[in-house]
């Protein structure tokens, strides 16, 4: 384990934050005052997490419809995000955007995305800008088993490759899009990466579940695309989501237990915390301090956005270049 | 008659003209919803619940599972349309024309006539459009300004589970490409709908829903429930409302909106879509045209701004026209003389 002390506890830290930010969505949307459709990242904050503590704000990603997990990992603030999705207009995008549209572009967060596959093009055109300046950022497209069958997305890696783009592919195979199981969506069967490669791109595959896996995955695909005329790459990652495909989904596609075992056994929470004690470089109770820390930050960042300030009639005419 | 929810007039249409047309075929995005998971086909229907149990009934070659590939879903309802297939394609959310417009706009709309009329093209394109979820700019639109402007397409917009059913039949045996748009509020409405297996509403003939001597109210749609109840508000008041439910905007029956006017003077015309180039717009037109001598006020457009829909609540309920403000408009036409 490469990593110092100071940057486990901070890997570790931000996949709490989306964890606990994303369980208390679970428990507030129930209660009815959060409007909107909402689609939880639990499960999957080793990919992200992993991903982006690799990054600096001038590296850009752009995200999906379940995005919070991208967007805090990145930098944007949890008050912000907290606030955006409960609508206020202290939100980071006033109240407009809403849980599948927040974006922070000053953090390189160029955007949540309702749209299955528009983000990956969106990429390409970020990854052609890092190309251009020449200073080695990159861009990173999030895209779903379920957004890798979109022409957008293939028209998006031939592209990438034919201008030698700073793009990242990051395919995060949760085996689901919304009701349907990747086996009968994706033609070419338990492999979204084989499909990247036959565009020509060099791929990587990791395991979502494991911060490691995925740590380590991005060192090796950053190092290659940071390259100034390498062009682009893929990685696909295997993770779980824990929760249904948008708050309210009642998960009849899932198997007897199926839920149970990924929490018991595909927990990227869990098998960090495993593998640092066992190694011996974290204690458990430097974890569980963070996971108090966390659980604070997320109760201040609730209280802020039920206090925060409601969006009025006339905030729907601001923004916009012109009205009628 | 029986009662029945807008959204199940849609799958009994449906299954009905499948069960009569083996030709009738459906595709779309999660319809059979489960494909290839633990809980097999059918754990979950469609997210609308508008194809429960056709997978059961007709099977896997005519209820069509498809990827996340929208613009291959509309190129194939195009493709068996030429190929003596009658596809009724489901867009989930009508914001997703987008991804697909090329094979709507450019293929389906225009072969019979680029063609020479050489081709029939029976498609129906079935989506849920409309806002009042909080589901933010880009799965609440009303899309029906830019497909009703497109030449080619027939465009349908029930407002009524009796609608649904007149008009989906109507749309299923349509030998043109038919844009049939469901409103997502809509869904979980009642109303009595006739069993007739052959009960059909013919397009471009609207429905007059209040009849008064005053005012003109058009609209469809989610909306059209608002002018109603306007026009009931108001009818309290001694002011009487013709309501037009318009049905389809493509053909559109001018007939029944010239007619009126020519009586009441007066024409308010409501639409969820935003102002420009909008079906408001377009009526308000017509009828300044055709009907300039009957007019006693200026024809007046009720429409959402010039905006994306947002998506806190405050912000879309002050983006949609509401009942008050229809109430406003049209006080506002009976202000003139
Ligand atoms: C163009 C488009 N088509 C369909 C949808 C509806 N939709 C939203 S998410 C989703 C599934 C996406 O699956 P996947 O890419 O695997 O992402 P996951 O939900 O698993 O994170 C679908 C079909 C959409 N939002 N946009
Ligand atoms: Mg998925």
């Amino acid at each position: 384990m490469q990593l110092s002390r100071e940057a486990l506890l901070r890997a570790y830290r931000q996949m709490k934050v989306i964890r606990e930010f994303e369980e208390r969505l679970h428990v507030d949307i129930q209660t009815g005052e959060i409007a909107g459709f909402t689609h939880l990242y639990c499960g999957q904050e080793a990919v992200a997490v992993g991903v982006c503590e690799h990054l600096s704000v001038e590296d850009k990603i752009v995200s999906t419809h379940r995005g919070h997990g991208h967007c805090l990992a990145k930098g944007c603030d949890v008050n912000g995000m907290m606030k955006e999705i409960w609508g206020s207009r202290e939100g980071l995008c006033k109240g407009k955007g809403g849980s599948m549209h927040i974006a922070d572009v000053d953090k390189g967060m160029l955007g949540a995305n309702g749209i299955v596959g528009a983000g990956a093009p969106i990429a390409v055109g970020a990854g052609i800008a890092c190309k251009i300046d020449g200073k080695g950022h990159v861009a990173i497209t999030f895209s779903g088993d379920g957004a890798c069958n979109q022409g957008t997305t293939f028209e998006a890696m031939n592209m990438a490759v034919v201008t030698k783009a700073a793009t990242i592919f990051v395919f995060e195979n949760n085996h689901y899009s919304e009701h349907t199981g990747f086996e009968y969506a994706v033609g070419t069967q338990r492999d979204i990466a084989s499909r990247a490669e036959a565009f020509g791109m060099k791929v990587w595959r990791g395991d979502g579940t494991d911060f490691f896996s995925v740590f380590e995955t991005m060192r090796e695909v950053l190092e290659y695309v940071r390259v100034p005329g390498n062009g682009p790459a893929a990685v696909e990652f295997d993770t779980e989501r824990f929760f249904g495909h948008f708050e309210g989904d009642p998960q009849r596609y899932r198997g007897p237990g199926e839920l149970d075992r990924i929490r018991e056994f595909r927990d990227c929470l869990k098998n960090f915390r495993k593998s640092v004690t066992d190694a011996g470089v974290l204690d458990h109770a430097d974890l569980d301090a963070l996971d108090a820390e966390v659980l604070a930050v997320i109760e201040e960042s609730v209280a802020q956005a039920k206090a925060a300030d409601r969006p009025t009639a006339e905030d729907v005419l601001t923004d916009v270049y012109i009205s009628y | 008659m029986p009662k029945m929810m807008y959204r199940d007039a849609v799958v009994t249409t449906i299954a009905e003209e499948m069960a009569r047309d083996e030709n009738v075929v459906c595709l779309g995005e999660d319809i059979v919803g489960g494909m290839g998971t633990p809980g097999g086909p059918e754990a979950i229907g469609g997210i609308w619940s508008t194809s429960t149990g056709l997978f059961g009934k007709f099977g896997a070659d005519r209820v069509i599972d498809t990827p996340i590939s929208e613009s291959a879903i509309m190129g194939a309802a195009a493709g068996l349309a030429l190929s003596g297939k009658r596809p009724i394609a489901e867009l989930m959310f009508a914001d997703f024309i987008g991804v697909s417009l090329d094979q709507i706009w450019n293929q389906l709309a225009k072969f019979r006539y680029m063609f020479g009329g050489k081709t029939k093209c029976p498609a129906v394109i079935r989506m849920a459009y409309g806002a009042g979820y909080n589901a933010a700019a880009q799965h609440s639109q009303a899309v029906h300004q830019i497909l009703t402007g497109m030449p080619g397409l027939k465009v349908v917009m029930p407002s009524t589970p009796a609608d649904v059913k007149g008009l989906l039949r109507t749309a299923i045996r349509d030998d043109d490409p038919v844009i049939f748009l469901e409103h997502k509020a809509l869904y979980g409405m009642s109303g009595e709908v006739p069993d007739d297996p052959e009960y059909m509403i013919p397009f471009g003939h609207a429905r007059l829903s209040r009849a008064g001597q005053d005012v003109t109210i058009v609209s469809t749609g989610l909306l059209l429930g608002f002018c109603e109840a306007v026009a009931d508000r108001l009818a309290a008041e001694g002011i009487g409302c013709d309501v037009i439910d318009l049905r389809t905007t493509s053909p559109l029956d001018e007939e029944t909106i010239l007619d009126s006017v020519e009586v009441t003077g007066r024409l308010i015309v409501v639409d969820e879509a935003p102002p420009r180039c909008s079906l408001a717009g377009d009526i308000c037109a017509l009828v300044a045209e055709k009907a300039f001598a009957a007019l006693k006020a200026p024809p007046l457009a009720v429409n959402p701004p010039h905006t994306p829909v947002p998506f806190a609540r405050e912000l879309e309920s002050a983006y949609l026209p509401s009942v008050d403000k229809i109430e406003a408009a049209v006080r506002k036409v009976l202000s003139y003389r």
